[in-house]
């Protein structure tokens, strides 16, 4: 079971969609393909639409936690968008849904940027 | 025509290799049987996040990530309790060592354990094996609902 992730530019930052599951397999993919970004120059958002994901696990959790400190020492902002049921139920187990930034829509996510 | 073959007291064994892509042969395998069981698609969705963190737990821990051992899973569809036995043959686990972190404290990892313990009432490691781990996890059927 693999994660399809693709990457596109936004206005003033980079819009990341997931498909798949993000477990302790494919989170390193995941990771990489942060580091991907990260690595750019002068990006001062990422988006990532989370609605292909039908599962994640703490890894899944931690890598984007990951993300999340990553973009507070670029000054970057992270929005997520799309999630779903049960990705939401993970993030509030994990009691995290107040601590990201998560919208409903990626449209709703990338105004403004 | 009425059922009157009992709803509960089935039990599902399955082995998979230790190898972090079969986890979701585990989660594939386990979801239909927590529902079969009787537990709504939000606790079972519970109880499944809660055994892939045990089974992420063993290939981490108790093979460090050593993907050709085996991991044996056993569902039990008691009457009363609905039972998930996770089997390892690697290191034994220090109980001391585990436990969940401060959700407070917001950093990546330590919300495996956190996540097993909110699935389960009752979370066992018997590490008297003669090699390896049996962890059992046990679930109140009390507020199923058929």
């Amino acid at each position: 079971m693999n994660v399809e992730i693709t990457m596109e530019k936004i206005g003033a930052g980079h819009l990341m969609r997931l498909k798949g599951d993000v477990d302790m397999n494919t989170s390193p993919d995941v990771r990489n393909g942060l580091g991907e970004v990260f690595k750019q120059a002068g990006s001062k958002a990422l988006v990532i639409n989370l609605s292909g994901v039908r599962y994640m696990d703490s890894s899944g959790i931690a890598t984007l936690v990951e993300a999340m400190q990553n973009c507070m020492k670029k000054g970057m902002k992270l929005r997520l968008a799309e999630l779903s049921p049960s990705v939401r139920d993970v993030f509030e187990l994990a009691r995290l849904s107040s601590i990201f930034e998560i919208f409903s829509s990626v449209n709703e996510a990338t105004a403004g940027l | 025509m009425t059922d009157n073959r009992p709803q509960h007291g089935g039990t599902v064994t399955l082995s998979v290799p230790s190898h972090p892509k079969y986890l979701y042969v585990v989660r594939s395998a386990l979801y239909p049987l927590v529902l079969d069981a009787g537990f709504p698609k939000k606790e079972a969705r519970k109880v499944v996040l809660a055994v892939d963190e045990a089974c992420s737990n063993i290939i981490r821990h108790a093979y460090s990530g050593d993907p050709t051992k085996t991991i044996i899973m056993t569902v039990e569809d008691g009457a009363e309790r609905f039972v998930v036995r996770l089997r390892d043959y690697g290191r034994k686990v220090e109980q001391a060592k585990i436990v969940p972190r401060d959700l407070k404290d917001i950093r990546p990892g330590g919300l495996g354990t956190h996540f097993i313990n909110l699935a389960f009432e009752s979370v066992s490691y018997d590490a008297d094996q003669v090699q390896g781990t049996l962890l059992t996890l046990e679930k109140k059927k009390q507020q199923v609902k058929r």
